[in-house]
């Protein structure tokens, strides 16, 4: 996440003061922000060295580790806030990174490109895998392993018996609360396990 | 870039008693140290620089040779680490290296004399522990006006050290920088420390630790010791690609004797180098340091109850391929920091070369400790 009106959306689901910890924190912005405007402190976790590197730059403590290898380091409750921004794509376990950030965390937020957005829906009715600002990479080169879409979301989440708090998709800056599987490219669901 | 040029040890001398974890005292003792770079004003910017097994207060920078040129293999051992310019900039830094306490190097050990009887130490030296030699080092510190460390730096028994510091003196420094280190030792890793002790003590010429009296030296047995240290500082992978299955020039063939393999002719020379310059009692001493250090065990094995005590932020830096301080013993630091809700980092650097690691020049690791370093300075300006 690079924009910064998506930061300030998601930001306002973090309740001031929370410990944090980041699941793919990518540089460390996020974190670094949710420090600044939201009084947060904790922990990021980044697999990448050279964002591992970024994050020591910025001053962000972050721990390097590989997230398919589950969040062992972290006791059950432990943190006021688990976060997955743009990071569930990326995972080949995503059900059970799901329930671990449950676990680890009272609330878990998470934000993911929202595969329904309806120019992806327009270039698939053409035949052809989407290609768009939140989803721009080829089927042959993209690192996102999962694609799902906002209600994808609400059905494993009930599954897993999350308990959705609030949700809406982010559309060029701007949160879409009415039809946000057709309407939004990043879809943000805040939950717990009710 | 540019060393920090000659450098100069320097001793201190301690009149008051050292109380040793043991039980035992130090009478009175002298710790040899050095520093580069400049103290400031607000004599915040010190940052301690521990060593390991076998390496000394010579932190960084050369020896000059009478002529004043460079005094050839007189290189700091963490002087691709410490310098102008380097990670830990000695332009922004004042950094101070400590000889410890039963090392071979200068400082109160095994070959000093012994103010009891007037002859060396030798084998009657006191067990010190990685506290004993944290506690030195802060009263070198209390004695250079140094409240407040900005950093403490270690690696391997360094690294233990750090952590210790965070333990003994949690006010005392800033952040700890704590590289391929672990809370304790594994069965396995005491396991050759002992191996390698027995190597020494069976040695003839060993006499009980009083070689010295009998003018001789325990050689055989440090160079094997030194062999079985060397075998595990590396990766498998790194002693393949180094020397694989490669013949020795001129190797007899079928012999059972002679050095038939490169890395046979490789850790022979490893082991006959240190058994010149190091002392055998040392050696017994800091494996034994090594085996001891166990922060938890006052704590019934609670290393997050061992943490509570700190209060500064960490850093701290595995390696892959270490296979003696694997990752795996630094993500249990991690996490009794975490469960402190300490400010901790954590980097785990994809290097090939095993324990050794931390002593090489490595873009990722030093980047990281470069960013902490730059972060420190910032925060001290």
């Amino acid at each position: 996440m690079s924009a910064r009106p998506d930061m300030a959306l998601i930001a306002e689901l973090v309740p001031k003061g929370s410990r944090v910890l980041d699941l793919g924190c990518g540089n460390g912005e996020f974190l670094a922000y949710l420090r600044e405007h939201r009084q947060c402190s904790g922990y990021g976790i980044e697999i990448d060295d050279a964002n591992v590197l970024a994050c020591t730059q910025r001053g962000v403590n972050v721990i390097q580790l590989n997230l398919e290898e589950g969040l062992a380091l972290f006791d059950d409750q432990s943190f006021d806030l688990v976060l997955q921004i743009e990071t569930l794509q990326h995972l080949r376990n995503t059900e059970k990174m799901l329930r671990e950030t449950a676990r680890v965390g009272r609330i878990g937020i998470v934000s993911f490109p929202n595969f329904a957005h309806w120019p992806n829906r327009l270039q698939i009715a053409a035949g052809r895998m989407p290609v768009t600002r939140a989803l721009p990479y080829q089927w042959y080169d993209t690192p996102n392993i999962r694609v799902a879409t906002h209600a994808d979301f609400e059905v494993l989440a009930r599954r897993d018996g999350l308990r959705i708090l609030e949700s809406f998709g982010i559309q060029k800056g701007a949160a879409v609360r009415r039809w946000p599987n057709l309407l939004a490219s990043v879809a943000v669901f805040k939950f717990d396990r009710g | 870039m540019p060393d920090i040029g000659h450098v100069t040890p320097e001793s201190m001398h301690f009149a008051a008693p050292l109380a040793l974890r043991s039980g035992a005292q130090l009478r009175d003792y002298t710790l040899v140290y050095e520093t580069c770079g400049t103290l400031n004003a607000e004599r915040s910017n010190a940052v301690l620089v521990c060593h390991a097994l076998n390496a000394s207060h010579h932190v960084a920078g050369t020896y000059a040779a009478p002529d004043g040129s460079v005094l050839k293999g007189s290189e700091g051992w963490w002087n691709n680490l410490i310098g102008p310019g380097k990670p830990l900039d000695t332009d922004r830094f004042f950094v101070i290296g400590v000889n410890n306490l039963g090392s071979c190097f200068g400082s109160t050990g095994p070959l000093q004399t012994n103010p009891a009887t007037g002859a060396a130490y030798g084998a009657d030296f006191p067990v010190v522990t990685v506290e004993d030699w944290v506690d030195a080092q802060a009263r070198l510190l209390d004695a250079l006006g140094i409240d407040r460390l900005a950093a403490v730096l270690g690696g391997s028994l360094g690294g233990m050290q750090a952590l210790s510091w965070s333990l003994r003196h949690p006010e005392r420094l800033r952040q700890c920088i704590a590289v391929a280190t672990a809370p304790n030792l594994s069965a396995q890793n005491i396991a050759f420390n002992e191996v390698a002790r027995r190597a020494i003590v069976t040695d003839p010429e060993f006499h009980g630790g009083h070689y010295a009296a009998h003018g001789t030296l325990p050689r055989r047995g440090l160079r094997v010791a030194r062999m079985i240290g060397h075998i595990t500082y590396l990766s498998d992978d790194a002693m393949e690609a180094k020397f694989g299955r490669e013949r020795r020039a001129g190797a007899k063939g079928f012999s059972t004797q002679e050095i038939e393999f490169e890395i046979e002719s490789y850790l022979r020379h490893q082991g006959d180098k240190f058994s010149e310059y190091f002392d055998a009692n040392t050696y017994l001493l800091i494996t034994r340091a090594l085996d001891y250090f166990d922060p938890a065990r006052e704590f019934n094995g609670d290393l997050t109850a061992a943490f509570a005590a700190a209060r500064c932020q960490f850093q701290l830096v595995s390696f892959t391929t270490d296979w003696r301080f694997a990752p795996a013993r630094s993500r249990e630091i991690v996490k009794a920091l975490v469960d402190n809700q300490r400010d901790v980092s954590y980097a785990e650097i994809d290097a090939p070369h095993g324990h050794d690691a931390f002593l090489l020049d490595d873009a990722r690791y030093h980047g990281v400790l470069r960013a902490c370093f730059d972060k420190l300075a910032k925060a001290l300006a």
